[in-house]
Parts: structure tokens; C-alpha cells; sequence
């Protein structure tokens, strides 16, 4: 088998369309005793902030249906120790890590976009679609002058690629997308997670500390397919998809919803093996259908 | 730190008290790397997240990890329905396990346990020499273990909440009793929450090292999404650490219970 499954988002080409998504592989340290990490399309890297975030406080994380809940809240070093200790040993693997940036205020963003613009990471994913903080994160991502607004100043301050993230949590998610789109995002990515919550029936408290968290998982998979044709289908800009992407049928299925590439964030704690068993998946389909390039099926969805 | 993640076959089943199960499985690579204390992220046939269980025997030579536990919910229920010969899902051996090296050869060790925290205390136990241990349990129903306990301990208390084995009360009554004796030069714990701040608070007031093994609901179980984390006071600073990687043990002292 030696199949090219190399797809280009952005500019930037991933040596295959499988991502770890941010929050879910840290900064891949974690994982490096199973394969190595430039099996991977690329690494989308713990949600990071201009200074270092505690987080919330636990229980942080609760099973559901085929899915989980988790409310981390940006636990994260701060973007420093990024840029001086993750990022050049992440950069050895030959793939494509992307720093993925979240922040309260707009300057939090800026400020991180400035040092990171003076890296060689590959490319910025704007996290303003964090349900789990207060202040910021989600707050920007459901309305489209905050979405537009971020992009705008981070676009300012930084010539790498902007990959946006957006939340599901609005009302129209095609609006928002435009909104960024026309501030000069390169790429969208969603969805993040939908907003849930679940309740100790002994103890009639929320099973999260933080009450509500965000909703993951293979339960959430046609929600993300939903989305992501819709968003595809509103913009000009390239589209990565992710939401409960478990297999590689699931990958194909988002790849021709019009994502050019695919993100995989819960399966991975699942079965850590996922993201690989989805790249031979992705390359035995291409060989069985006599598919050349991936590029061939993105969009082809064929709507009623 | 290294961990392997497969299938592995259950070699060896069985019920140790109500809903709590004993499963030996043969994984000769985890085994050769595991240590007291550790534990490992079994999947559930069926469900999303992986279930932390810790390790309670490891047997290098025949290739063999022993885990028991308590089937609190659906997951532990539907590994519970696993059979010996079946395979079982296995992220295996993951965090950090007890100190037994910064333990002087001098004196007795304590392990104390109450209910399904006795397990890992039991190869802690016979990795070590001069060993009491002081277990605790509902009551006469829920015992598990002790003839391994005894085997491999100098000194064996049991106590129940009710009365109807052993001592009637909590563990902290007879581990009070054995630190008043002195010489003792370590006390390792498991056990609920509750306990284990208890046990801490002993411990300081008698100036004895201890360490307690903690639990908290995981993700990824390898210290990649920051899921379970605990309030530890590191060096001055309260710090929410990684049950999963930075413990699940971890000096009683430094935890803020």
C-alpha cells in the first residue's frame, strides 16, 4: 500500500487528514510510548493562554450515551512554556503542530499570536468556543462581532495561517463563519463541543464541578456532519471537520460533508490506536475505489 | 514512564465478595514494567471512557497483572461480564506508584486500606518486609483479601464499620494505636476520601512518611487531557495536578483533601 493521502488546508500540507484535537493529546508528549507522533496528520496542541491557567475544579469529566462531558477550563502552562519546551520537540516530528490559542480579553489573543508569529509553528487555531471558562472562550465564538473581532486583530498581528475554531452553541453557525471568513480566517474548524450537562441522581449534584461542560463523542457525530456541510457549503475557505469521528468510515463521511481534513478528539481516549486505524482505513478505501487523492471526495455529498 | 495499551487474556476470574471481582491477566510486557501502586485504564465492551482500576498483584515471572474491583456502575458492570479466556482492553501500567524505595530498611511499614483500596496495598505488602496492616470494611460481607493480607503481613487488623469482624470502627483507631507504638517508617494508604484525609492528619501529627493513593473520574488516563485532577500543595503553591500521571499517588502531605 503506498497510497499519498497528503491533503493541503490552508496552504499547509498535512502528510495525511487525520489531526489530534486540541484538549485531547496535550502537547503529545503523553502518547510517544505507543507510536511514534508523525504518524499523525498533525497536532492540534492543548488550548493554550498568554499566561498559565489552573483550570476547574474537579470532578472534570463524566460518561455519557456514546459520548462524555469534560470541563477542564484551559488547564494549560501558558504559552511560554509552549513556545520554549513543547513546541521544538513537537516540531521534530516532521508534521503539522498547530498551537491552538484561547484568551479572555483580545489582547490575550494578540499578545499570544505575537509570540507565536516568531516560531515555526505551523499554523493558529483560534479557540473562542471554549464552553468551560466564564470569561472569554465561548463568549466570543456565539455571536459574530465577537468571532469577527478576534480574527480581525489576531489576523493583524500574525502571517501564519488562522484556523478558526467554532463553537455549536449558536444559532446559526453559517453566520458566524462568514463573519470570520471575511476578517481573513484561512480555515474553520468545527465543532467544538456542545454544551451539556448531567446529574448525580444520589447526590442531586452536577456530576461536573463546573455543573455544565462540554458534550463529545460518537453521539455528537451527526450534529458535526450537520455542521460542517452547512459551513462548508457557506464559505470559501477550507473546512476541518470534528465531532465524535471514531472510524475511518466516519472520517470519509465528514471528508465528503466538505472537510478537507478531519480532527479526532474522544475516540483517541477510547482507543488511543484510533487515529491510526483511521489513516489505514482512509488508505485502503482510496485503493479499493481507486482514489488518487483525497481531495477527490471532499464535498461530493450528493444532497436530496 | 512507559505503558503498553492491547488486548490481553483474562487467565483467571473470580468473585471475591459482592460486586467485587478478581481478574488476573496475562500481559507479559505491562507486567515486566509495573510497580505498586500503579494502575491500569480497562475498557468498558460498549462505553466511551476507559475505567481506572489499580493493580493489586504483579507477577513478572508468569506475565501476570491481578486487579480487583468494585462494580459501581454500568462500565465496571459490563467488565465485571468478562469471563477468563475472554480479552480485555488495556492501558497498562500507567501513573506513579508508591515509593518503596525512599523507605529506610529500618522499622515497620503501615498499609492501611478501607474497602476496595486494599487491593494495591497488597502487592505494596509483599514488596516490602516488617508489615502491618490495618483494613477496613463495611462488614463481615465485604472482606476481601485477608488470607493474602495475612500471608504476607507481620501484623493483620481488621476492622468493620458494624462491628461484626475485628475491631468495630474505622481504621484510624488502630493505625492511631501502632504509630503510638513508634518506629515506624512509612505508611502507604487507599481508600475513600474521607479516610485518607484522616490518615493524613495522623501521619503529620506522629511525623510519619506517608503516601495515599487517590481516584478521580479520568479521560484519557495517560496525562494528556488534564480530566482528573487533584488540589496538591507543591512547594508553597496549590497546584491541580494529574491523578492520572503526577499521582495516583502522591505524598499526604502535600494533598489538600
Amino acid at each position: 500500500m503506498s497510497k499519498d493521502l497528503s491533503v493541503k488546508v490552508a496552504g499547509i500540507t498535512f502528510p495525511n487528514p487525520v489531526i489530534a484535537a486540541s484538549g485531547t493529546y496535550g502537547f503529545g508528549e503523553d502518547y510517544t510510548p505507543l507510536y511514534p507522533l508523525n504518524r499523525l496528520g498533525g497536532i492540534s496542541c492543548k488550548g493554550t493562554t498568554i499566561k498559565e491557567k489552573a483550570g476547574n475544579l474537579p470532578p472534570r469529566i463524566a460518561e455519557t450515551t456514546a459520548g462524555m462531558l469534560n470541563s477542564v477550563g484551559l488547564q494549560n502552562p501558558g504559552v511560554d512554556v509552549f513556545i520554549n519546551k513543547y513546541l521544538p520537540e513537537l516540531k521534530k516530528n516532521g508534521n503539522v503542530i498547530i498551537a491552538n490559542l484561547a484568551g479572555a480579553v483580545i489582547e490575550d489573543y494578540t499578545a499570544a499570536a505575537e509570540k507565536l508569529d516568531a516560531t515555526d509553528v505551523d499554523m493558529i487555531e483560534l479557540n473562542i468556543s471554549c464552553p468551560n471558562v466564564k470569561q472569554g472562550g465561548a463568549t466570543w465564538g456565539t455571536t459574530c462581532e465577537g468571532a469577527a473581532s478576534v480574527t480581525k486583530a489576531v489576523r493583524a498581528v500574525t502571517k501564519k495561517p488562522i484556523m478558526v475554531k467554532l463553537t455549536p452553541n449558536v444559532t446559526s453557525v453559517t453566520d458566524i463563519a462568514k463573519a470570520v471568513e471575511a476578517e481573513g480566517a484561512d480555515c474553520i474548524s468545527l465543532i467544538n463541543t456542545l454544551l451539556g450537562m448531567r446529574i448525580d441522581i444520589k447526590t442531586r449534584r452536577p456530576v461536573l464541578h463546573n455543573n455544565v461542560g462540554g458534550f463529545s463523542g460518537p453521539a455528537i457525530f451527526p450534529v458535526a456532519v450537520r455542521m460542517v456541510w452547512q459551513v462548508a457549503n457557506a464559505v470559501n475557505i477550507d473546512v476541518v471537520g470534528m465531532g465524535g469521528i471514531t472510524t475511518w468510515e466516519d472520517a470519509v463521511e465528514m471528508m465528503m460533508a466538505g472537510a478537507k481534513a478531519v480532527q479526532m478528539g474522544t475516540a483517541i481516549f477510547t482507543d488511543p490506536f484510533s487515529p491510526l486505524k483511521v489513516i489505514d482505513g482512509l488508505e485502503k478505501y482510496m485503493e479499493d475505489n481507486g482514489i488518487n487523492d483525497l481531495s477527490e471526495i471532499v464535498g461530493t455529498v450528493k444532497p436530496w | 514512564m512507559s505503558y503498553k495499551c492491547g488486548e490481553y487474556k483474562i487467565v483467571g476470574k473470580r468473585c471475591l465478595a459482592e460486586n467485587i471481582y478478581s481478574f488476573t491477566i496475562h500481559c507479559p510486557e505491562a507486567a515486566e514494567l509495573a510497580h505498586c501502586g500503579q494502575f491500569v485504564h480497562i475498557l468498558a465492551p460498549g462505553f466511551t471512557l476507559r475505567r481506572p482500576i489499580s493493580i493489586c498483584e504483579i507477577d513478572k515471572d508468569n506475565g501476570d497483572i491481578r486487579v480487583v474491583f468494585l462494580v459501581k456502575g454500568h462500565g465496571t458492570e459490563a467488565i465485571a461480564r468478562l469471563n477468563e479466556g475472554d480479552m480485555i482492553d488495556m492501558i497498562a501500567p500507567l501513573g506513579n506508584g508508591y515509593s518503596l524505595s525512599s523507605v529506610s530498611e529500618n522499622g515497620r511499614v503501615i498499609v492501611v486500606g478501607g474497602g476496595i483500596g486494599g487491593p494495591p496495598l497488597l502487592e505494596t505488602a509483599k514488596q516490602l518486609k516488617h508489615i502491618t496492616a490495618v483494613l477496613g470494611f463495611r462488614s463481615y460481607g465485604n472482606i476481601i483479601l485477608e488470607k493474602e493480607f495475612r500471608t504476607v503481613c507481620d501484623e493483620f487488623i481488621i476492622c468493620t464499620d458494624d462491628g461484626s469482624v475485628g475491631e468495630k470502627g474505622i481504621v484510624t483507631g488502630p493505625l492511631k494505636r501502632e504509630l503510638e507504638k513508634g518506629d515506624i517508617r512509612a505508611v502507604f494508604s487507599c481508600g475513600p476520601t474521607r479516610m485518607l484525609g484522616a490518615v493524613a492528619e495522623l501521619t503529620k501529627q506522629y511525623g510519619v512518611f506517608c503516601e495515599v493513593s487517590l481516584e478521580e473520574r479520568m479521560g484519557c488516563g495517560v496525562g494528556a487531557c488534564v480530566g482528573c485532577v487533584a488540589r496538591i500543595n507543591r512547594n508553597g503553591e496549590e497546584k491541580l495536578l494529574r491523578v492520572c500521571k503526577d499521582g495516583p499517588v502522591f505524598n499526604a502531605g502535600e494533598v489538600l483533601f
